[in-house]
């Protein structure tokens, strides 16, 4: 479980998390989003230790990273960013190391390493030095050492950015399996990843937080959200008839397609569906669409730069 | 206390291992031994003075580790800094202590290493002539410990930037200013201009080569082992200072 309260960095003048406070509890998997350079590194960085606070704090699984910082740092299982691994050593020495800087010893530490790798699918690459690995085996040894010791609390830092998209599901694959029992929050700006992986979302831009739902909840947001798009021989004289509906609040014809938005609470699709039959229309296309989160994403972060501008 | 030696001991043999993965320490062994030999022999003029000692050997150990040294510390910290691997260190449960003392060490048992590595000079020494065993022993401790205190100005150096370029370039010029402030050349003009006694003592009493010389005499002196316990520690205590300021850089 983590708690922060009012989490605030500061790089000299520059304000990098600006009094961030949520608590995600366990069996939680919480998407950080926000543009590059919003502050979530830095949130991540502080909740695992690497930096201290400039003020607020926060909890985890009961330590305070403030006064009780390798307490907190023995809870957590950390992924930094572009995952820095020591590119000499091979892997199960690399794995071995950490399971002794993590307090196992001796033939346990061994057997936390061949676990750890085995977790991973590690076992064809364990004597191979971690600088010629590919990049997806590379993140998967930090993954590997990140989940050594069984932590409670997961912090990944953009698990699968720069992975291509057969790694980047079997990365969300294994983050998925370890979502029980644990909290975990995996920062990322790939939006479909929060859709497909986690059952929170929070958006944050200049440092404070300006959205905290659930993913579905965030698609809700969208304008997009149950608009129904169709694509017609005779555009024009379609996208007429269709905004004079009762359920239509706005009609947008853009390359080649209708998209009809709905007024609040009416049943547009079936609206819809009614004036092709009525008008014998050759519909190419049809679908419903379920709102787009880029939209969103976009909308809530460019509300929050005026504010700043501003103040 | 334990938890401390276990987490520095761990870092330290990470350390270790890392020197004889890379090309580093086959290369910082060969040259060191090489120039060792070459200046005793050339320079020092071993074979000609016609004394059984190893004087033309030690003396010239402070300018061989004057830029030796800077080169195997310019990594320490330069490195994790650049790769990002500090932020994965100092996230596992290890102090910033421990990982500077555990890399120190690590560097400082290496350069132990290669120092032994030069003992077959002390054997020929004595199958040439009878030398002063005794001497020749407190100058390998005395040569080890000065090697010691250049690595913690190295460390230090090495917390201070990303790029170790930079690093060696810093330790150099401090290693340097330690060697010179013993030397007559630096004393005598310091005196020439009129300063008192006093503080040309105190200038000659920071130099390494004046503890270094102390203790190649055969003198293993407890105030010259204590200048370099304050050297190392001090350096080192420096860098945990700016390595904390610095670290996120």
């Amino acid at each position: 479980m983590i708690e922060a309260q009012s989490l605030t960095r500061h790089f000299g003048d520059l304000v990098a998390v600006d009094g961030i406070t949520f608590t995600v509890d366990t069996g939680q998997v919480l998407g950080f989003l926000g543009p590059n350079g919003a502050g979530k590194s830095t949130t991540m960085k502080i909740l695992t230790g690497f930096l201290p606070p400039t003020s607020g704090t926060a909890i985890i699984n009961g330590y305070d990273i403030s006064n009780d910082s390798l307490a907190v740092r023995r809870e957590i299982g950390y992924l930094p960013e572009g995952a820095p691994l020591y590119g000499e050593m091979d892997v199960i020495r690399f794995l071995q190391f950490v399971a002794r800087a993590r307090g196992f010893s001796g033939a346990e530490a061994e057997r936390k390493a061949a676990a750890a790798a085995d977790r991973l699918n590690l076992k064809h690459v364990l004597k191979q030095r971690i600088e010629t690995l590919s990049k997806g085996y590379k993140r998967r040894v930090g993954l590997a050492q990140a989940i050594l010791h069984d932590p409670k609390v997961l912090i990944l830092d953009e698990p699968t950015d720069g992975l291509d998209p057969n790694q980047k599901h079997e990365v969300r694959e294994l983050i998925r399996n370890m979502s029980e029992h644990r909290t975990i929050v995996v920062s990322t700006h790939i939006l479909e990843e929060v859709d497909a992986l986690c059952n929170r979302a929070m958006i944050i831009a200049d440092g404070k937080l300006v959205a905290d739902d659930t993913p579905a909840g965030l698609i809700e947001r969208s304008r997009y959200h149950n608009a129904v798009t169709l694509s017609v021989t005779d555009l024009q004289a379609a996208a007429s008839v269709l905004s004079k509906l009762p359920e239509a609040a706005k009609v947008e014809v853009r390359d080649g397609e209708i998209t009809v938005f709905p007024q609040p609470d009416t049943h547009l699709l079936l609206a819809v569906n009614r004036v092709i039959a009525e008008h014998g229309w050759q519909v190419h296309t049809l679908r419903l669409e379920a709102g787009r989160l880029d939209e969103v994403f976009r909308n809530i972060t460019r509300e929050a730069e005026p504010q700043e501008a501003a103040a | 206390m334990k938890n401390f030696l276990q987490g520095m001991h761990t870092v330290m043999r990470r350390e270790l291992t890392a020197y004889f993965a890379t090309p580093v320490a086959w290369v910082f062994i060969v040259i060191f031994t090489m120039l060792a030999a070459a200046f005793t022999f050339y320079l020092g003029g071993f074979y000609q003075r016609g004394l059984a000692d190893l004087d033309p050997f030690f003396r010239f150990h402070p300018w061989l580790y004057l830029f030796l040294v800077p080169a195997l510390a310019m990594r320490l910290w330069a490195e994790e800094r650049k790769s990002g691997t500090i932020e994965l260190l100092l996230t596992l449960p290890i102090t910033m202590s421990q990982a500077i003392v555990g890399k120190f060490l690590a560097a400082w048992l290496f350069l132990g290493l290669a120092l032994a590595l030069t003992v077959p000079i002390w054997f020929t020494v004595n199958y040439l002539g009878d030398p002063d065993n005794g001497v020749i022993l407190a100058a390998y401790i005395g040569s080890w410990l000065m090697a010691g205190a250049f690595l913690s100005i190295g460390s230090c150096m090495s917390a201070v930037t990303r790029n170790q370029v930079v690093a060696f370039i810093l330790a150099v010029v401090v290693c340097f200013g330690f060697l010179l402030s013993g030397l007559p050349l630096v004393l005598d003009s310091f005196r020439a201009i009129g300063l008192p006694q006093g503080f040309v003592d105190g200038i000659a009493n920071i130099s390494l080569t004046v503890h270094f010389d102390a203790i190649s005499r055969g003198v293993l002196d407890l105030r010259d082992l204590i200048y370099f316990a304050l050297v190392i520690g001090f350096w080192l205590t420096s860098n945990l200072i700016i390595l904390q300021l610095r670290k996120a850089d």
